[in-house]
């Protein structure tokens, strides 16, 4: 945000050259404590150092280390405020999403992963609505990828552990009770959907709906400023509805953010329930 | 890809000058290696001391709930078990009653008619005995009254007659027969009344 800020002010003075929207550029933020430098890949160029995102990350699970060692600890029979919000939270992850999906029989050994998953996500989408930090970690890519990767080789690990390599390549590919020709247009589809775009989904899927959602919220908020500040006076109660929708979006936002981290945890859990399937 | 984000580049390069804006789908390796590792500490964390200490929770409130419940059907049981011993001590103990009620009773009657034998025995022997009494302190009024009523016969007749009749034998037995028929006739009369005493 501070990048288009500065690059606004100069240019504030001059209408002609009207209203610059926000792009992709505000999620590169500048390392902290100056530049170290840059380096190349994927034939772009990356800079060296420590930037916000990267803070929030560890930041995030600092509180959730925190927080959740502290509710957990006291081990009450009848729990006090904080440990029933651990519990309450840790028991969601652990019921609807560990239990009723991957099965009472398989569960327990999931449960740490998928909670920590959850929370992770969740307190790193939410920084995007906690004012002062207010930015999406999952907004850059390479920190989803980071945990689509690891989704991908879990699941992919738990199934072929159970059913072996050819096994589970089988029960990922060959739809049950499918015989004759068709499984020659079957096989390669189910191969594509269960193996391959599974992790590619799962990644775009939480960075473009925080990318969508942070980039929609920096456009309203500074669509209203210059509606106000840069414009004609007619011009500013439409400025003013730009920020009114701001705050609504900004709830939106909330919901989304909430939704995204179930959302990656749930088909989690089902990618894993899937590779532990006896039939698919 | 890259052509779809041209745009944006432009956009970026008009902004700020020579260098291109990133495109954002191509990841900062930093931040892949970054998330897994930040990811796997937290992990391991939670694994160790977050989920251990929930999942004992549970389980120990679940066993306190359980055993909660056994103990209370224990007690229940046992309850039970004490309420139908009192029941049946009570019922003993109304059974015991009724019996030792029962026993005091026929005692009781028991012990009335031995009474009631022993005053009829005490009243027939009280009876024998006045009976007796009377019987003997007759016999002995008759006794005296014979000897009275001689001597008075004979005193009487002497004066009606004018002479002594004391010492004579003959006086004597004119007594001795009138007395003994006198007898005769009362003890015909006691005959005819005498049964209805003895």
């Amino acid at each position: 945000m501070s990048g288009i800020g500065s690059a606004l002010l100069p240019q504030g003075s001059i209408r002609t050259e009207g209203f610059t929207p926000p792009g992709p550029a505000d999620f590169d933020l500048p390392p902290i404590g100056g530049d170290f430098g840059t380096f190349h890949a994927f034939g772009q160029e990356f800079v060296l150092g420590v930037t916000k995102p990267m803070l929030q990350l560890v930041l995030s699970a600092v509180l959730i280390f925190g927080f959740f060692y502290l509710a957990s600890r006291k081990r009450a029979m009848v729990p006090g405020k904080l440990q029933f919000v651990g519990e309450e939270a840790y028991g969601f992850v652990r019921n609807s999403l560990g239990r009723d999906i991957i099965g009472t029989h398989d569960y327990q050994r999931f449960v740490p992963y998928l909670f920590t998953l959850f929370t992770f996500i969740l307190l790193n989408n939410l920084f995007a609505s906690i004012p002062f930090i207010q930015f999406p970690t999952f907004s850059r890519s390479g920190m989803v990828y980071g945990l689509a990767l690891m989704s991908w080789i879990i699941y992919n690990v738990v199934g072929m552990k159970k059913h072996g390599i050819g096994g589970y390549f089988k029960l990922q590919s060959v739809p049950a009770g499918i015989t004759g020709p068709i499984l020659l247009l079957l096989v390669p589809l189910e191969f594509m959907s269960n193996i391959i775009v599974r992790p590619v989904t799962l990644a775009l899927r939480l960075f473009a709906n925080m990318f969508a959602g942070h980039l929609l919220l920096i456009l309203f908020a500074l669509g209203g400023e210059y509606l106000i500040v840069e414009m004609s006076l007619a011009y500013a109660p439409v400025g003013v509805l730009a920020w009114v929708l701001f705050l609504a979006v900004a709830f939106l936002e909330i919901l989304i953010q909430f939704l995204q981290a179930y959302v990656f945890v749930l088909l989690n859990a089902m990618y894993i329930q899937g590779a532990l399937a006896d039939e698919h | 890809m890259q052509t779809l984000i041209l745009p944006l580049v432009v956009r970026a390069q008009g902004e700020e000058g020579e260098e291109p804006a990133l495109n954002p789908l191509l990841p900062h390796l930093a931040e892949i290696a970054l998330s897994l590792v930040v990811f796997g500490i937290l992990f391991f964390l939670v694994r160790k001391f977050v989920v251990p200490a929930f999942e004992a929770t549970y389980a120990e409130r679940t066993t306190a709930i359980e055993g909660g419940l056994a103990a209370a059907e224990t007690k229940q049981a046992e309850a039970d078990a004490k309420l139908a011993e009192l029941e049946k001590q009570l019922a003993d103990a109304r059974h015991e009653a009724a019996r030792i009620r029962e026993e005091a009773r026929e005692q009781g009657a028991q012990i009335i008619a031995e009474m009631r034998e022993q005053a009829q025995a005490e009243s027939t022997r009280i009876t024998e005995h006045g009976k007796a009494q009377i019987e003997a302190e007759r016999q002995q009024a008759v006794t005296s009254l014979r000897t009275e009523v001689g001597a008075l016969a004979t005193t009487l007749a002497g004066r009606i007659v004018g002479e002594s009749l004391d010492d004579d034998e003959r006086s004597s037995r004119v007594v001795d027969r009138f007395l003994a028929d006198l007898e005769a006739i009362e003890s015909t009369g006691a005959g005819t009344s005498g049964s209805g005493v003895s």
